[in-house]
């Protein structure tokens, strides 16, 4: 059996959950695809599970509530090990890829990491994965009775939800969370959330100050209906929030847009947006490393260029 | 209490990367520390200095290259160094059981590791690493202090961040904001000269690789590389929308 871990937040199931399901499609591997839906007060998201595959497996347990890799872990392995699953999918979100290393040492499994496609060679599984920051494709080969593999989101295209699957109550023997948590914050946006947006769009630190941030990039964003992504020096100056920050330390994104403000094109940015479909950059400097990845360019001032952008997108 | 730092040795972000045949070839590429790392090198100097620790033991697995991050782990103040000398490519998952045994041998109580390496995108060693020991572990954490046999920090979940608490042992993987590393100084260089840098073999820890690559490609994806003149700012606003509307059909 194809065992796949349901991501799920309010309530609600994520895209990447269905992102998996075309990959557990494509991965060639035999079986039925079974979803296991752990939290607490899930019965809305197992339902919306069920449209997604033949089986459900529905963990509604109130110590759920709050994520703790080993209680995550020791539940998936139960399962994995109760349903001979050979293959386990996992959201490529933090807390993803937090406890799927753990997964894949209990059951001795090799881990296929953050994977772009999946594809069977023999009785190996081959996946793609990018490597050095973003720069390369590696493809990555493992062959075992059982492998664990986390799937990046945003890839894969999403399955319909037009299955009629059966649900199950599952029993979890989990052990006591390891980590207290004395504290949280979450982070809150009106806008879409950034790696779901069509059109982001990105402040660097040529924009200024974050009042200039508020009326350029945010203004630019609503204007067009995008997200809003920031860049480390941004966030690292406090301007934004961090869960803007785009890149190899902050989120991944692919949108079929990428507009960036007065951002110099580091790197450790480029390998967070560098997949975009279309990049647009603009930025006084005509030798800024951004024009070597855009599509479209505007070597000019974002105080001169960006308002003249909101007016005309607002007035079209 | 013994903290144990990870450390690898991944080319310099503004390196260029080529690949040769099937795989990713560094030679003649600028090697560095991973940044992640220094980060935990830093944390755990910083937790020494705090009283919290008594001795910084770092460790890196790969070729006889690495020799030269561990020598800057060293300058950075690392009371010692151990390297297990291997050319074979370890995945993370068989990785952590090197490291586990390591931390069992020297009796460590807390490991750093970096958040994500810079060279194979890995998030996985410090959380296989912890499940093989039975600890816990944190995850992309930018606070960390000592306080008795309990760690307490806040560190990057799926939806914010969380201040949390645990007990000791535990594996730590570190992130942007934790600290600010330090530079070696050209005497603390010296000093590190004389320290330990104890050499292992791959063969004393019986571990071989899970997982393998069997291809690398540049990914360069062609771009149209369109300039337009910012000038006339409302034309070039103009032009813009027009080329993201007709052409790119990413706008209505
Ligand atoms: C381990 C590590 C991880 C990192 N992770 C990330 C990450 O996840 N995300 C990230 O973004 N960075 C990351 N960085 C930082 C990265 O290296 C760069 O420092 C950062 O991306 C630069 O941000 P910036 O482009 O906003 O600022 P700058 O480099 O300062 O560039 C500002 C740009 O704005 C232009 N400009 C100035 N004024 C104007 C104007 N009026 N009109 C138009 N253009 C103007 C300038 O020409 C310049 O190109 C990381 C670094 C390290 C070491």
């Amino acid at each position: 059996m194809i065992l796949i871990v349901a991501e799920h937040s309010n309530g609600k199931l994520s895209k990447s959950t269905a992102e998996m399901v075309t990959a557990a499609r494509e991965s060639g591997r035999e079986g039925p695809i079974t979803i296991l839906v752990l939290g607490a007060g899930i019965e809305a998201v197992a339902n919306e599970a069920s449209k997604l595959a033949e089986q459900v497996l529905v963990g509604d347990v109130a110590s759920l509530a709050q994520y703790d890799a080993t209680v995550w872990a020791a539940a998936v392995t139960q399962i994995a090990r109760e349903g001979e699953a050979h293959t386990i999918l996992i959201g490529g979100s933090r807390s993803g890829r937090e406890y799927s290393p753990r997964v894949a040492v209990k059951l001795d499994a090799p881990l296929l990491e953050d994977v772009i496609s999946l594809k069977s060679a023999g009785s190996a599984l081959q996946a793609q994965r990018y490597t050095f920051l973003a720069r390369v494709t590696e493809t990555v080969e493992a062959d075992a009775p059982v492998i664990v593999v986390t799937v990046k989101p945003g890839i894969f295209t999403p399955a319909q939800p037009e299955m009629n699957g059966e649900q199950y109550d599952v029993e979890l023997e989990l052990p006591q969370p390891r980590v207290a948590v004395t504290g949280k914050s979450v982070e809150k946006t009106s806008r879409v959330p950034l790696a779901e947006a069509d059109v982001v769009v990105t402040g660097g630190r040529g924009v200024g100050s974050p009042e200039n941030f508020a009326t350029l990039v945010e203004g630019l964003a609503d204007s067009i209906g995008g997200g809003v992504g920031a860049t480390r020096a941004v966030v690292d100056a406090g301007w934004r929030p961090y869960s803007e920050q785009v890149g190899q330390t902050g989120k991944t994104v692919q949108p079929k847009a990428y507009i960036a403000l007065g951002v110099s094109g580091a790197v450790q940015h480029l390998s967070g947006m560098g997949k975009s479909k279309f990049i647009v950059a603009i930025n006084k400097d005509a030798e800024a490393p951004i024009f070597k990845v855009a599509d479209y360019g505007i070597v000019g001032d974002v105080n001169e260029i960006v308002p003249a952008l909101i007016e005309q997108a607002r007035n079209k | 209490m013994k903290i144990l730092t990870l450390i690898r040795q991944v080319p310099d972000a503004e390196a260029r990367v080529r690949v040769q045949g099937s795989a990713v070839d560094l030679e003649g590429a600028t090697l560095v520390m991973d940044g992640m790392d220094e980060y935990g090198v830093e944390q755990a100097l910083r937790l020494k200095e705090a009283g919290a620790g008594t001795e910084v033991i770092a460790l890196a697995v790969g070729p006889k290259r690495n020799e030269d991050a561990l020598r800057t782990a060293l300058a950075m103040g690392a009371d010692r160094a151990i390297h297990v000398e291997t050319n074979v490519a370890l995945d993370a998952i068989a990785l952590s059981k090197l490291v586990a045994q390591i931390a069992s041998q020297e009796d460590a109580s807390l490991i750093l590791a970096g958040g994500q390496q810079a060279d194979w995108d890995s998030q996985a060693l410090g959380a296989a690493t912890a499940e093989r020991l039975g600890w816990p572990q944190l995850t992309w954490t930018n606070g960390l202090e000592v306080q008795g046999d309990k760690l307490v920090g806040r560190h990057d979940v799926d939806e914010g961040n969380e201040s949390f608490e645990v007990s000791l042992p535990a594996v730590v993987t570190t992130q942007q904001g934790l600290n600010d590393p330090r530079y070696p100084t050209l005497p603390n260089i010296m000093k590190a000269k004389k320290k330990e840098l104890r050499k292992d073999t791959l063969e004393q820890y019986g571990v071989q690789p899970l997982a393998r690559v069997v291809g690398a490609e540049i990914q360069a994806r062609a771009r149209l590389g369109k300039v337009i003149d910012g000038k006339d700012a409302q034309a070039a606003a103009a032009q813009l929308l027009e080329l993201l509307r007709s052409e790119a059909k990413v706008l209505a």
